[in-house]
């Protein structure tokens, strides 16, 4: 039961990370719950569709059809980040305002709302899907759905959901002053990671070459199967063995929307910004 | 498919790959059985400095993912099928493997020489 929970923990937790930091993210975007809430539905839809369809996926591109899926899934997650950033990036003063009563309506934050949607609904599709195949086999196996194993597939599920929420409850503890920059630069990375991901896909298909494998092995300073670990890999996207192609990826994106970030965060008027930081 | 002679061609591949011969390694690909939750050979031996391509067949009716941290790679592999994952080049050492749904039963190792 017990390694049940922690395989169905270790699957849940990485969405259920993402869902927290973009729910603290926007939470001064009016009527955000309603979108997350839709997102998480429609991933739970698609996880279920992805985990019927594995055996037709993995057939598509000649074999490889599950790691270019994982790609595009991951890709369309780092751009739609990506997007949320730089508008957080020229909105977050205004934002900031807003939610400590200053007033102002929010323009574009419907649009805002949708990307945010599929962010959230990407993250549960993915690892929403390997967790249901895995609570399948479970139950479709010969030594008998036992129930201490689906008891254990649920906490799993719950714990992870429950780290999830620490993380945001967490987040909503950092003083408006700081709040945009630590969770713009907690997406950032969150981003970084998924395109270090999304490269290790590409170079498990042979469509990337590797570059190096590992580039460094910090496998026995701090593994990622460990709690730590896990947490930093799901939070920054840590790997103790990392190919040299992912960290191409992920410093690419890291500074492509870091400085995207800067520059817009530059421009906006300085008085909207003070007035919002004092 | 008649699988008896798959599983006596991946014994065979597996005696012939532990006794150092050469004889399938031609392409650099790799095959795997997964039945009843273990892997069949549960040592593979590649060589080592050179793109490996290892095929996985799953002939249980449940799905399986191919994991390990070690050669930074994981794969779900549906039941009664077959997935491909490349590997490598690899240093030479031991790249311990594991089926992740049954991670009590399904252990291997890829040994990269």
């Amino acid at each position: 039961m017990l390694a049940t929970a922690i395989i169905v923990f270790r699957e849940v937790l990485e969405a259920a990370l993402i869902v927290g930091i973009i729910a603290a993210a926007t939470r001064a975007i009016p009527g955000r719950n309603r979108w997350l809430a839709a997102g998480v539905v429609a991933g739970l839809a698609g996880a279920a569709i992805v985990a019927l369809s594995t055996e037709r996926i993995a057939e598509l591109a000649s074999g490889v059809g599950q790691e270019i899926f994982n790609a595009t899934v991951l890709g369309i997650a780092v751009v739609m980040l990506a997007w949320h950033n730089l508008w957080m990036s020229s909105h977050g003063a205004a934002l900031a305002a807003s939610a400590r009563g200053v007033g102002g309506e929010i323009r574009d934050g419907r649009r805002e709302c949708s990307v945010l949607l599929i962010v959230v609904g990407l993250a549960v599709l993915r690892e929403g899907s390997e967790t249901v195949l895995f609570l399948y086999g479970i139950a479709a196996s010969d030594g008998g759905a036992s129930w201490s194993m689906l008891a254990g597939g649920l906490a799993g599920i719950a714990a992870g959901i429950a780290v999830g929420y620490a993380v945001y409850a967490g987040l909503l503890r950092v003083p408006l002053r700081w709040f945009f920059t630590a969770t713009g630069i907690l997406v950032l990375f969150l981003a970084a990671g998924m395109a270090s991901q999304a490269a290790r896909f590409l170079i498990q298909a042979d469509v990337l070459p590797s570059l190096a494998t590992p580039l460094w092995d910090t496998s026995a300073l701090l593994p990622q199967t460990s709690i730590p670990g896990t947490l930093l890999r799901s939070l920054v996207g840590y790997e103790d063995r990392p190919a040299g192609m992912q960290i191409v990826f992920f410093v690419l994106v890291f500074v492509v929307i870091g400085a995207g970030m800067k520059l817009l965060n530059n421009a906006p008027p300085q008085s909207v910004r003070k007035q919002a930081t004092s | 498919m008649p699988s008896v002679f798959r599983f006596a061609s991946a014994i065979a591949l597996a005696t012939g790959l532990l006794a150092g011969t050469p004889a399938f390694a031609a392409d650099d690909e790799f095959k795997l059985v997964i039945e009843s939750h273990k892997f069949q050979p549960a040592e593979v031996i590649v060589p080592a400095g050179k793109k490996i391509k290892l095929v996985i067949e799953n002939r249980d009716t449940t799905p399986e993912e191919f994991e390990s941290h070690a050669l930074n790679r994981e794969k779900v592999i549906a039941g009664k099928s077959t997935a491909s994952v490349f590997i490598g080049p690899l240093k030479p050492g031991r790249y311990e493997f594991v089926g992740e749904y049954n991670e009590n039963t399904a252990k291997g190792v890829v040994i990269a020489q």
